[in-house]
């Protein structure tokens, strides 16, 4: 099968789907490539490149989507009447197509992509689980915004990043805020950490904290309680008084940092509005924003989506092409993506199409399906958000010694509190009270065995086991006192278990903390 | 020292005993932990020596040193590999005492007590003792297993599950006998208690298969913490039914996580036979196909050093092989080469509970490249090279695609989803569970034959040349 790459008739657009390494390996697969002509040049890919490497170059986009069955692009299929060309119409009934698509911005191009009985895969809807992250075009994709953004931002920045002290006086470091640590945002707070700034960042997603501080940022929380991690990791909408909250943190940053990146999505919806004409007003002149949600309506009320401003003294830079301005690494790294989504389609490397809609990666990917729109894929099984850890695991709670629930848990465990009630009401009715006092003392204990040791890190297990059994001789207690009693043989007895406690004392508390010694991190 | 001030002291011990217990928790705080316990212990001990009841110094003095050398001894001679040994070995001590301690309160005189409440002592006495011999013959059984000195197969009686209800019917039985005879013949009651007690432990951890070591250590870990309970009920003290029930506790607890990690029902590690149901090993899965592809040291070494991302499975060949800093060696060459390089722990690996984080702890592996299974199985896929050193079972694909395996369910490291993975290995011989690795036969894996300490020691060379 031929797989063909057009050049982007988008304007502006840089990129191209593949490059001449890649190209190479798709070939490996089994398939041959096509490209055309001048489709790499803005990515520094020159036809040369490509040609060297055993690749067909075609001189005009109509032969190569005639010839080509497959056709790998970046951008989503549009009509250009300046350049001719309508990309729907160009390809050929029953093709497959695998781009970006946004088929939830856009049900008429999915309706025209069906009647072509086409297979489309598109790269914005791979599924958010850990097996797909290499074919996560959207992660590698936000991962060069993020950097851009702060180089764009540096650009207009009239001042250094880094804090200097320097014999032509001393220079304060720049503070970034970043709103939003999703890919792009932490790609832009380790991008702006490097070049020496201050750096700040806000999610509503408090999982994600520990990714911001690992990236040696400070994280800024909205004083207000909920949670924001909706479905596959992505944030959702918030609450009235969550917004309220957030405002009031976003604009006291607002006035304190020099530059502000936004990356704020919700899939499916605008962009939230964050910044307002006032906040900007707030903000020191010289000041930069960098909306990086400008296409989907910016987080910014001021920006103007593909342009460059200045308001109130502030530039806000509202660029939609932040990845296409760095055309040769996202080709690259888009190429690559396209690659893996290739392989799991061809598992034979046989230069075959196989796509199994079985596979939970594949399935989520394709949204047409020989002519018939299988978009919404279901809900993906596993979420790429950490599950929470469970603080208590439900097991048994009644007696540590009540193990493995049986069947139905309800009645194991009704059943275990009635046999726990009966043997207590047995114990209550019968017992002296001397028995009782040590039999109350006895349950607390075990109780508290039992929710100390839950916390223990499988780690230390040898350790804790080795310290339990040292502490287990605690049996030489009773020894010690009944060494004192009369008689021999007693002394024998009790002489003999008291050598034998110490032993055990002495060596298991020796081992423990020789153990112990060599835990270093 | 008054009885007040005695019981204030055993309060102050059973904090510090919690403490202790909590401290061991995490790396950061578990020397502190520890330390609690010695505390705790010497108050304890201090306590009462110096209490009320206790009136003769000199035997007592002389049993203490004694015991006390020979345990700092054997701690500071015993290696890190032989641990489990050392602390199953322990554990057979502290049964031996409660035992003791039993008879001795037995043969008392001064105790005197009537109606219900004897009763009562004496349950206490027979169950306390009871429970120590269990735990006694138990610990030395298992003691002989792992160091080899017993086959580590499960030895199966046929009818052994009615044999175990034969046994508790008569303990029971004889125990009634028991409280109802005077003198002489309720000590031999006591004895044949005993005896039975003592078979009841053989038997338990004779049927119980190597693989399933770690649970029963940490179960006769719990049993001792029983005895110590039940001597506290017996001797009307509440220092050591704290503790007892403490220990034993947290003992049944580290047994029920390790079962949880196996996929196994508690009780049927208890009554054994691990690998043996449903016919011989072989039998019981399906045969794997393919053939075995040999790689050599030099080759090994080759393929580390290209890798990007290398995951490490240790296993008990490499404790048997003291391997461990070897492998810390190759893997600090690895990291200075941009190598990332992280260890895979299966919470089974080893015969005991944490065995293979303590011996790479030995070997001053850095604890935060040291992962749990369930951190680090999703980035097997990712991985280039996945290198498992003496392990067997747990890097076994047969559990999740075999459904009639021995071991089908049992979650395991997915070694087999790296690019490559390097079995290191004596030999073809199967492993504890007795089942046959699928593992070995897939197109991507490597096996290097030979000793784990002398194979790696060639690796490493190779690499410092290259």
């Amino acid at each position: 099968m031929q797989i063909g790459i057009p050049k982007e008739i988008h304007a502006g657009e840089k990129r191209v789907a593949t490059t001449p390494d890649v190209a190479e390996k798709l070939m490996k697969l089994g398939f041959t490539v096509a490209i055309q002509t001048g489709a790499g040049e803005h990515a520094d890919l020159p036809d040369d490149a490509f040609r060297q490497v055993g690749v067909t170059i075609v001189d005009d986009a109509k032969t190569l989507w005639k010839t080509s069955d497959i056709i790998l692009k970046v951008r989503a299929p549009e009509s250009q009447p300046e350049v001719a060309a309508d990309e729907v119409e160009l390809l050929r009934e029953g093709n497959c197509l695998i781009s970006f698509i946004w088929p939830a911005q856009h049900p008429e191009l999915m309706d025209r992509l069906a009647a072509k009985k086409a297979t489309v895969l598109a790269m914005d809807s791979v599924p958010r689980i850990s097996r797909a992250q290499k074919l996560d075009a959207l992660s590698s994709m936000a991962n060069i915004a993020g950097y851009r953004a702060v180089i764009e931002a540096a650009h207009h920045f009239g001042r250094f990043f880094t804090g200097q002290i320097t014999a032509a006086g001393k220079v304060p470091p720049a503070k970034v805020f970043i709103i939003g640590a999703g890919v792009a945002g932490l790609a832009a707070l380790g991008a702006a950490g490097g070049l020496g700034a201050i750096v700040r960042s806000t999610d509503t997603r408090p999982e994600v904290k520990d990714q911001v501080k690992s990236m040696g940022a400070e994280f800024i929380e909205v004083d207000y309680q909920e949670e924001g991690g909706g479905v596959g990791g992505y944030a959702k909408l918030m609450s009235e008084g969550y917004q309220k909250a957030q405002r009031e943190m976003i604009a006291r940053q607002c006035i304190e940092c020099d530059i502000v990146i936004t990356t704020a999505l919700i899939p499916g919806k605008p962009a939230p509005k964050l910044i307002s004409a006032g906040m900007v007003e707030s903000m020191k002149d010289g000041s930069v924003i960098v909306d990086m949600a400008a296409e989907q309506g910016g987080n910014c009320e001021l920006t103007v989506p593909g342009q460059v401003v200045v308001r109130h003294g502030v530039t806000i830079i509202g660029y939609t092409d932040l990845p296409s301005r760095l055309a040769r690494q996202s080709s690259q790294l888009y190429a690559t993506n396209l690659l893996r989504l290739i392989e799991e389609l061809c598992p034979g490397k046989d230069g075959a199409l196989n796509v199994n809609m079985d596979d939970e990666v594949i399935r989520g990917t394709t949204v047409i399906k020989e002519g018939s729109i299988t978009w919404p894929p279901p809900p993906p099984k596993i979420s790429a958000a950490p599950t929470q850890k469970m603080a208590t695991p439900a097991g048994p709670v009644v007696a540590p010694k009540a193990k493995e629930p049986a069947i139905p848990t309800w009645l194991s465990a009704s059943l275990a509190i009635a046999a726990v009630a009966l043997v207590f009401g047995f114990i209550g009715a019968t017992a002296p009270a001397a028995f009782l006092e040590h039999f109350t003392v006895f349950v607390l204990a075990c109780f508290v065995g039992y929710m100390v040791i839950w916390n223990v890190t499988p780690a230390l297990h040898t350790p804790l086991m080795s310290v339990t059994n040292a502490i287990s001789s605690i049996i030489a207690i009773g020894a010690l006192i009944q060494i004192s009693s009369p008689g021999t043989l007693m002394l024998v007895l009790a002489g003999l278990a008291v050598v034998l406690t110490s032993i055990n004392m002495a060596g298991g508390f020796a081992v423990t903390q020789r153990m112990l010694r060599m835990f270093r991190k | 020292m008054s009885e007040g001030l005695m019981s204030v002291s055993y309060i102050g011990a059973t904090i510090l005993f919690i403490l202790s217990l909590g401290g061991l928790s995490n790396p950061e705080t578990a020397r502190r932990g520890n330390l609690y316990g010695m505390v705790g212990m010497g108050i304890a001990i201090l306590a009462t020596v110096f209490g009320p009841k206790v009136t003769s110094y000199l035997p007592l003095v002389i049993a203490m040193a004694l015991g006390g050398g020979i345990g700092l001894f054997a701690a500071a001679k015993v290696k890190m590999t032989e641990m489990p040994e050392l602390v199953a070995l322990m554990h057979s001590l502290v049964g031996l005492a409660a035992v003791l301690v039993g008879y001795a309160n037995f043969f008392d005189t001064t105790i005197s007590l009537e109606g219900v409440e004897k009763t009562i002592h004496e349950v206490e006495m027979y169950i306390g003792i009871l429970i120590g011999a269990v735990t006694f013959s138990g610990s030395v059984i298992a003691f002989g297993k792992l160091s080899g000195k017993i086959s580590g197969k499960p030895m199966l009686l046929p009818a052994r599950h009615w044999l175990n209800l034969a046994g508790l019917i008569g303990v029971i039985y004889v125990g009634a006998l028991f409280l109802h005879a005077d003198g002489q013949t309720a000590l031999i009651y006591l004895g044949i208690m005993t005896a039975i007690a003592l078979l009841f432990g053989i038997h338990m951890v004779m049927a119980i298969g190597g693989a399933d070591m770690p649970v029963v250590v940490s179960m006769l870990n719990s049993y001792s913490g029983w005895a110590a309970s039940a001597t506290g009920f017996m001797l009307s003290n509440d220092l050591l039914i704290v503790t007892g029930a403490l220990v034993g506790s947290s003992g049944a607890i580290l047994s029920y996580i390790m079962c949880r990690a196996m996929n196994r029902h508690f009780l049927s590690v208890i009554a054994g036979g691990f690998g043996t149901e449903g016919g011989a090993p072989a039998a019981g899965g399906m045969q794997p196909e393919g053939e075995v592809q040999p790689i050599s040291a030099a080759d090994t070494a080759e393929l580390l050093r290209d890798a990007g991302h290398v995951i490490i499975v240790p296993g008990y060949g490499m404790a048997v092989a003291q391997a461990q800093h070897t492998v810390f060696e190759i893997t600090k060459l690895l990291r200075d080469k941009g190598v990332d390089v992280r260890f895979a722990i299966h919470p089974v690996a080893g015969r005991m509970p944490g065995h293979m984080n303590v011996l790479l702890a030995e070997a001053k592996v850095p604890y935060d490249i040291v992962m749990e299974m369930d951190e680090i199985n999703e980035d097997f896929p990712e991985t280039d090279v996945a290198m498992v050193i003496g392990a067997n079972d747990i890097v076994n694909p047969a559990a999740q695609e075999d459904p009639n395996s021995p071991i089908a369910g049992m979650p395991v490291l997915e070694v087999w989803k790296a690019k490559t993975s390097i079995v290191m290995k004596r030999s073809m011989a199967s492993g504890y569970a007795g089942v046959d690795n699928p593992l070995f036969y897939k197109d991507n894996n490597r096996m290097l034959f030979g000793d784990a300490k002398k194979m790696l020691d060639e690796v490493l060379s190779a690499l410092k040349a290259g």
